[in-house]
């Protein structure tokens, strides 16, 4: 088991209160297991991938445990924390283009960042041109500066980066939103690719768009509010959801061939519940049409069927 | 109603201007009374120039949009911009940024009163609002004096929806409205334009995602590099694809039933019929030819 | 807003009771009470501007009128001494910020007009206006405006502070053009400008109402940095003997303490306050406006 999540709890910090961004989520991901984790803007998601790596200053880890690969990850230690970036946890920030210092050529900045983790870059440089070809990029980038790179390519050259070290777990944060279909679509197979190679053990996928992770992921992480509410394959997430939030999500997507001749799609009226004061219980419960009296409860997530699990009393 | 004939925009880049951005090139294209057209492309498409030229934010280079038969290249002056955008109006990608921050989020329907109805009483210029509000399925008591950052992304976008329904709009050119929308909320907004086509607004739909564009959708239009790589009614565009940018769109695009690999093979088990895709004669033009009626292919610009 | 952004489910509507104008004005009033940079610049600015509205009416005779003995250290009937020639040098001082704080004003405010409505225009309009704009504002820029002004009030025969704030204001825009032009141009693509255009609005009211709100603390800092500026030029104008002829400023103080060799004479008391008086103004408006750009730049406040 290479990551194991028991009860997390990581709340932002800001004048008025504490928004409740994560609130107890607790969940496994195997060695090799790509893992897509979806759900709509402020649902947690990204607030998820960068507690697994760093906190900001106004994050502030509650309560709860990482493991990764038996060990324990000590999130809210930042200093503790150096030794595992790059080597254990990467992390393929959102707007990657931005990442890269305009100032430096390629090369430079990878060798500094080698340096800075204790390795030594010629150790590494047949490796480096290796993945660089690998992703489509001649190596010849190394001399350029970031400026003169597409944002596909910067895209594949902070992937290329943040893997070199063959970290345990790489954790991808929307990282193909930003790009065009054709180049979101060869950013997403090679990253399937630096699993297939063991580059890196096990991946966390980012995304709003789940008909993106469908087709890269093992399985799908679906939260909503704070709060996972399924986990499942990926083909089961998006064929046979049991949370009642899933399947109303997945029926709002609109796909290739649907048109409204064949009838309206319908969406799942009313927003998401503010986090700095959430309702208790089932987070879903005011937009759900199957809720009753028991989802005043906080229903847990519980296994339904081997590798499917769910967060809904009806379901259980 | 609309018609756009051998549109060019060129941006001059650059010091001393001496660069050509070719920002859309030699592109013509009608929208008709209760057809939603849908301008699909990727970015540096020229898709969103063209929405901002039909509305008059930037003056094409050359060529001619005309609707109703005035050509809106030719208009001078406010009085005749002011009646223009009575009856074409837009909505914008980012509805965080369609509103100015400091005034609470109706104030866009007072602009509209100001300019347009000022002499319409309080009591019936709010019953024209709660109509307008009414006709995009908002709750009035939800939306009216609310700050914009109040309001979720699928409100404003509904709202700015609204205050162009308080003109008597024709055509309204909605620019990857639902780009920065949730899911769950998209669809929503998507019904509401689909219901505006049958009340006979004539729509251009301009947007990235091909999903998007197919669902409401009479005529589709995809754009590449500024030009139109295939136009033509909607189903065949989809399901005959002719330009191998269309097929390389389709095969890229993420589809939720179905992976990528499948539709990989499901496009070579389909070759389209053997066609002769339009030569450019200079670097200017960009002539289309009819493959079947009413679909148009355009140049391949490799 | 800022302090919460990028943080989920703030975005909702249930919890945020209070309208955006009210918070906004009272987040910026929590963190300007807890700056002491804001605190201390306008506490000082405040006081001699007070100083000098208030002072001079309690003194019941001309400034430049020679009313004591000559060269005394201050004392209890001359609380900062006298001249060589017996003036009262309190009194020149008090009249003196007045003057200093007024100068500040017209010459900044003749400034900011110029400057933030060539910004504007420029950053709003673009295009081969804003290039014609842009060429000005860079002629303007590079012209050596101390000279200018030097030629300029050298070839006036009576010289006012208002002829003198014109000309300050004329030559001291240009950087608040520049820095007007780039905050207008890039709110100028938001969409709601898009929309006001889509709204039938005059290209003005657009300005007015929706770009220049959303600059208002930029606007501020640039006017009090005009201010300052144009204290400093007109104190090194009066100082080299080019001021108003007829009055009293804290510039002229300093050029006759100079010209009646205070320095030899040991006379601290005529050179000090005038020096220390244009210093502080200065000095502290800067720390103002530091405080303000912390108060209302979200990055830069500590948190």
């Amino acid at each position: 088991m290479t990551l194991r999540v028991n009860d997390l709890k990581v709340y932002y910090q800001t004048l008025r209160g504490d928004v409740h961004a994560l609130d107890g989520v607790t969940f496994d991901l195997a060695d090799g297991e790509i893992m897509g984790l979806a759900g709509e803007s402020g649902c947690g998601k990204t607030t998820l991938g960068k507690s697994l790596i760093r906190l900001d200053t106004r994050m502030r880890h509650v309560g709860g445990t990482i493991e990764l690969d038996g060990k324990d990850v000590p999130i809210a230690d930042d200093k503790a924390m150096v030794p595992l970036r790059y080597h254990e946890i990467s992390l393929i920030p959102q707007y990657a283009m931005s990442a890269l210092n305009p100032t430096r050529k390629i090369g430079r900045m990878i060798n500094e960042l080698l340096r800075a983790r204790g390795v030594r870059p010629v150790d590494i440089a047949d490796e480096l041109r290796r993945r660089l070809e690998l992703v489509g990029l001649d190596p010849d980038v190394l001399n350029r500066f970031p400026i003169e790179l597409s944002g596909g390519m910067k895209q594949r050259v902070v992937m290329v980066m943040s893997t070199l070290l063959n970290p345990s777990l790489l954790i991808a944060d929307e990282v193909t939103s930003a790009l065009d279909v054709s180049t979101q679509r060869a950013v997403a197979e090679s990253l399937v690719e630096f699993r297939d190679r063991e580059y890196v053990k096990s991946m966390v996928f980012v995304t709003h768009d789940i008909s993106l992770v469908y087709q890269m992921a093992d399985t799908i992480m679906v939260m909503y509010a704070g709060h996972i509410v399924e986990k499942a394959s990926a083909s089961t997430i998006v064929n046979a959801p049991r949370h009642p939030y899933t399947q109303m999500l997945i029926s709002a997507l609109p796909e290739v061939g649907t048109t409204t001749d064949q009838g309206r799609l319908e969406g799942i009226p009313g927003t998401p519940p503010g986090l700095l004061n959430p309702p208790t219980g089932c987070r879903f419960k005011d937009r759900c049409p199957l809720a009753f009296s028991k989802c005043s409860e906080r229903p847990p997530l519980v296994e339904i069927e081997p590798g499917h699990w769910a967060a809904c009393w009806k379901t259980g | 109603m609309l018609e756009l004939s051998h549109v060019h925009k060129v941006y001059r880049v650059g010091a001393f201007g001496g660069g050509r951005l070719r920002a859309v090139r030699d592109v013509s294209l009608k929208v008709e009374p209760g057809e939603v057209v849908s301008l699909i492309g990727e970015s540096g498409s020229g898709k969103s120039t063209i929405g901002k030229m039909v509305l008059g934010l930037f003056k094409p280079s050359s060529g001619s949009i005309t609707f109703d038969g005035t050509d809106i290249t030719t208009i001078r002056g406010h009085t005749a911009r002011k009646a223009y955008y009575r009856r074409v109006q837009g909505v914008f990608q980012d509805p965080f940024s369609s509103f100015n921050p400091i005034f609470k989020a109706d104030r866009v329907f007072e602009m509209i009163r100001s300019s347009y109805f000022p002499g319409v009483s309080d009591a019936d210029w709010r019953e024209r609002v709660l109509k307008a509000i009414g006709t995009v399925r908002l709750d009035p008591d939800n939306v009216l004096g609310k700050y914009p950052h109040q309001l979720s992304g699928g409100q404003m976008q509904r709202l700015l929806i609204a205050r162009a329904l308080l003109l008597d709009v024709d055509l309204l050119v909605a620019d990857e409205v639902i780009s920065m929308l949730d899911a769950s909320t998209r669809i929503d907004v998507l019904n509401l334009l689909a219901d505006l086509k049958e009340r006979g607004l004539g729509i251009l739909f301009v947007t990235h995602d091909l999903s998007l564009g197919n669902y409401v959708s009479d005529r589709s239009v995809i754009l590449r590099k500024g030009a139109i790589a295939e136009m033509g009614p909607t189903a065949r565009v989809f399901e005959n694809p002719l330009h191998p940018y269309s097929r390389h769109l389709l095969s890229c695009v993420p589809q939720l039933h179905r992976t990528w690999a499948e539709v990989d093979a499901e496009l070579a088990a389909n070759p389209p019929d053997h066609f002769e895709l339009p030569v450019a004669p200079d670097d200017e033009s960009a002539p289309l030819v009819e493959a079947e009626r009413g679909h148009f292919v355009g140049i391949d610009q490799g | 807003m800022s302090e919460i952004a990028g943080a989920p489910g703030t975005a909702d509507a249930a919890d945020a009771p209070e309208p955006t104008a009210e918070r906004k004005t009272s987040e910026v009033l929590h963190f300007a009470v807890r700056n002491p940079k804001l605190l201390i610049g306008l506490g000082i600015v405040l006081t001699l501007l007070l100083t000098g509205i208030i002072g001079p009416f309690f003194i019941d005779h001309d400034p430049n009128e020679y009313v004591g003995p000559q060269s005394q250290p201050p004392n209890g009937e001359y609380w900062l001494g006298t001249t060589s020639f017996g003036q009262d040098i309190w009194a020149q001082f008090v009249y003196g910020l007045r003057s200093t704080f007024l100068i500040g004003a017209f010459g900044g405010g003749v400034a900011f007009v110029i400057g933030t409505t060539v910004g504007f225009v420029a950053g709003y309009k673009g295009g081969i206006i804003d290039e014609i704009l842009n060429m000005l504002t860079n002629v303007v820029l590079v012209l050596p405006a101390l000279v200018v002004l030097i030629v300029a009030t050298a070839y006036l025969d009576v010289r006012g502070i208002f002829v003198q704030g014109v000309f300050i204001g004329l030559t001291s825009w240009p950087w608040a053009a520049r820095a007007v032009r780039s905050q207008a141009l890039s709110l100028s693509t938001r969409d709601y400008v898009d929309l006001a255009r889509l709204s039938g609005r005059r290209t003005w009211r657009i300005i007015t109402t929706e770009i220049a709100p959303n600059m208002s603390s930029y606007l501020v800092m640039s006017f009090i940095l005009l201010f300052g500026g144009s204290i400093l030029i007109a104190a090194g104008l009066d100082f080299i003997g080019l001021g108003p002829s007829n009055g009293v400023s804290l510039g002229l103080m300093l050029e006759s303490a100079m010209k009646w060799s205070s320095l030899y004479l040991g006379m601290w008391w005529w050179f000090i306050p005038p020096g220390l008086g244009i210093t502080t103004i200065v000095g502290s408006l800067y720390i103002l406006n530091v405080g303000l750009d912390e108060v209302f730049n979200p990055k830069l406040r500590e948190l």
